[in-house]
């Protein structure tokens, strides 16, 4: 008797796995279901033959709408070959809640899937969906999880989004914080940190709300501010630190003080005469060095303005050829300043 | 030297220096050279790419399979790059595109990844903008409105958000293409806005821009999806437009591109999702004329005022923009309306920089657009740097379709693309066309 590569291998398990499901004693009962393209197929994909089988098959079960073990094992292949067909993760499951299967498993197989695409859409609607389920017992995993992903590319955005839904809806955030100072420590340009402390301070139930830990921040953005006043991050963040309270925004000392010190620094001019230029528009009065340090900057026009008007659109005319690329934006905020 | 440099760097500035080094000798090369020369660099590969996507709609090889559950998505991707370039199909490829589309449709509304997927927002937005794009009474009268909408309505989500599919994700996205396609296919109602507005406002974040759940980051996929459908809705007073606007401006870096999110790395297909939300920014009344909300402070005002119009309203008026009285047929005309404004100020952004970009770095001479330098073609990046060049040479011109001067488009006169639809991406001509084909039909 021939043997068969399988048991040629001593794997005759293995084989039968790898078997075409055409000849797999446990689907001779199905018939498989082929794809209407229709007469004139466009955009047809050469499909190879696994996947071309393992769809008809997919399709045949869908069709039926077999909720079995076997129907589970089939989604497990075709995901394996087409990880983005939502179709299939969302008959997967229907299967597993009438299978009443345990769903740790599930944590598994999504990680299995996230090593050969961690930006897929259906692989992390799928975990929100597992973890759902199991409740908090999953909290300390799904950080765990998400952790890894960002030791790989620390901004995925999927990644993030699952994070925050894990935090909001079964908690954890004790160390939240800290692991967004970690992840600053490492790369203080790193924008998906920045949203994430954000996030935290405004909703953790561990902490006062952004009111309460407005102050710390204030510190904690303008330190990072000094460290790289080139880096857009902190300054975004400490203007959001003051979204819904302008009034302190302009009267904040701090605010006006690093915009001074990175101005005589010559470190950086974008952000800090943008942050001025804000400050003035909501009434802000600077002090007279910071009115000198802004009028050395200016290339023309003897005359020192003598209003908050007169500064703000002395400003917008030095970011217009400082920041070339933004040169309509620094315009139409100069036309601007004359309508309020 | 390139290691030394990088010593103390971290991730972030890496790889931002890696991409800057690649774009920076594409330019200085191109700066070196003899301006015939660069003429020809500057010039739209018009053939190249035509045969490209041409190709797409034949037989796709294997490797494709990854994107068997986006099927309607390449017919978009295709078939409105090809419109861009004024260009055409065989009639016989029209209707094979029509009968497939169609084989995607469900019975009970929406059409699917490909024949006998569950219905699906994303890819129903895809395959309704592709038939919107072939145009014709064959075309359009293939898509099932009435079912399309018990689909919308199945979708739709208690806090105002939709959800993809059945057992879906829900996002800013999800919003998006089914107000679009229901504004398209002039099925847009009170029921299928209702609450969508604060649903989005509740997404953008402290940065200025728009994320796809709140408390995500701001970023430039969603916030498209965003501010378009708030146009739609007639709701985009409720933004803080001047803080979406700054936000907007700094997403142009160094290499003339767009990146998707602050500190990221610039992307072609930005090109179109932010730079063509520019553009929307560019047409509307609220940041150019006199008490515009010059101010964030103002626009808290108005916002603040908003709500209490809300309150004051009849019930069946709710969730609508103050100056409305705001009724279904309002809702029917937001989309035309808008194109027939003209744009009220801008350029907010540099145009010939965005257009240099995609020419020079995202062009490639034997077809397709992409990404990056270094990354390959694709359709999807084709569909988006077209469709952002599109928004980009238009950008100065006084209507949507009013013929732009040469000097706002860069290279040859002959790089002029087909002006689009900014809020759904379909060319101008052909959305007036399914709009006088829905008015009656």
């Amino acid at each position: 008797m021939e043997l068969s590569d399988g048991e040629r291998r001593g794997d005759p398990e293995g084989e039968r796995l790898t078997l075409p499901l055409t000849s797999r004693p446990e689907w001779s009962d199905v018939t498989p279901l082929p794809q209407d393209d229709g007469p004139r197929p466009v955009v047809a994909i050469a499909y190879k033959d696994d996947f071309r089988e393992a769809m008809d098959y997919f399709r045949a079960v869908y069709r039926s709408d077999e909720r079995s073990p076997r129907s589970l094992s089939l989604t497990t292949l075709v995901l394996s070959l087409n990880p983005a067909n939502y179709t299939v993760w969302e008959f997967r499951r229907r299967v597993l809640e009438s299978l009443g299967s345990e769903l740790l498993c599930e944590l598994d197989f999504t990680e299995q899937v996230a090593k050969g695409n961690a930006k897929n859409y259906q692989l992390w609607h799928h975990r929100r969906w597992v973890a759902e389920k199991l409740g908090s017992e999953a909290v300390s995993r799904e950080l765990d999880f998400t952790r890894k992903i960002f030791l790989i590319d620390a901004k995925n955005y999927h990644a993030w989004s699952h994070r925050q839904w894990v935090l909001q809806n079964l908690g954890g955030w004790e160390y939240e914080l800290d692991y967004c100072a970690q992840l600053l420590d490492e790369d203080v340009f790193n924008n998906s940190a920045w949203n994430q402390r954000y996030f935290v301070i405004t909703r953790s139930p561990f902490l006062g709300g952004l009111k309460a830990m407005r102050d710390s921040e204030v510190d904690y953005a303008i330190e990072a501010i000094k460290k790289s006043p080139e880096n857009e991050s902190p300054w975004r963040y400490l203007r959001g630190l003051y979204k819904d309270d302008v009034e302190s925004w302009v009267h904040d000392p701090r605010v006006a003080s690093v915009c001074l010190s990175i101005l005589k620094e010559q470190r950086d001019l974008l952000f800090s005469l943008s942050t001025v230029l804000d400050l003035l528009c909501h009434g802000f009065k600077p002090s007279k060095e910071l009115a000198d340090s802004i009028n050395a900057l200016r290339t023309s026009d003897p005359e020192k303005p003598d209003s908050n008007m007169e500064m703000a659109r002395s400003i917008c005319s030095i970011l217009g050829s400082h920041d070339p690329m933004r040169a309509n934006y620094w315009a139409w905020r100069k036309g601007k300043l004359l309508q309020a | 030297m390139a290691s030394m440099a990088s010593e103390g760097l971290t991730v972030t500035q890496r790889d931002q220096l890696m991409v800057e080094q690649e774009v920076g000798k594409i330019y200085t090369h191109f700066s070196e050279l003899p301006p015939s020369s660069k003429s020809i660099l500057l010039e739209l590969q018009r053939d190249e790419h035509l045969e490209y996507l041409t190709r797409g709609l034949g037989i796709l090889p294997p490797s494709f399979a990854s994107l068997d559950a986006n099927r309607p998505w390449l017919c978009y991707w295709i078939l409105h790059s090809i419109a861009l370039l004024d260009e055409y199909i065989e009639p016989e490829m029209e209707d094979a595109v029509v009968d497939f589309l169609s084989l995607c449709q469900d019975p009970g509304g929406g059409y699917g990844g490909g024949p006998g997927q569950m219905p699906h927002l994303a890819t129903t937005y895809a395959a309704v903008n592709s038939l919107i794009t072939l145009g014709g009474s064959r075309s359009l009268s293939s898509i099932d409105r009435g079912s399309l909408y018990m689909f919308f309505m199945k979708m739709k989500q208690p806090n105002g958000g939709y959800r993809m599919h059945d057992g879906g994700e829900v996002d800013v996205r999800a919003c998006y293409t089914a107000i679009s396609v229901a504004s398209s296919l002039n099925l847009l109602d009170d029921e299928l806005v209702q609450d969508v507005g604060s649903f989005i406002l509740s997404c953008q974040t402290y940065e200025g821009g728009i994320a796809g759940e709140p408390g995500s980051e701001a970023h430039g996929g969603y916030t498209f999806c965003g501010l378009a459908t708030m146009i739609l809705i007639d709701e985009v007073d409720r933004l803080d437009l001047p803080r979406l606007v700054d936000w907007l401006v700094f997403r142009q870096g160094v290499e003339c591109g767009f990146q998707g999110r602050t500190n990221k790395l610039v992307d072609g297909c930005y090109s179109f999702w932010q730079g063509g939300t520019l553009t929307l920014l560019e047409s509307l009344h609220q940041l150019f004329h006199g008490n515009g909300l010059s101010d964030s402070s103002q626009s808290d005002a108005s916002e603040l005022s908003g709500d209490e119009a809300h309150a004051t309203h009849d019930h069946s008026c709710s969730g609508h923009g103050l100056e409305n009285t705001t009724s279904s047929i309002n809702l029917r005309d937001t989309s035309y309306n808008f194109i027939q404004g003209r744009r009220k100020g801008g350029p907010l952004f540099d145009s010939l920089a965005l257009q240099q970009y995609i020419l020079l770095c995202s062009q490639l001479w034997d077809g397709g657009l992409r990404d990056k330098p270094g990354k390959n073609r694709d359709f999807y990046h084709t569909c988006y740097c077209l469709s952002g060049l599109s928004a980009s040479q238009y950008s100065t011109s006084k209507d949507f379709d009013s013929v732009p001067l040469p000097q706002a488009v860069l290279g040859p006169y002959s790089n002029l693309t087909e002006p689009v639809h900014p809020l759904h991406n379909v060319l101008l001509s052909k959305y007036h066309d399914a709009r006088d084909h829905f008015a009656i039909h």
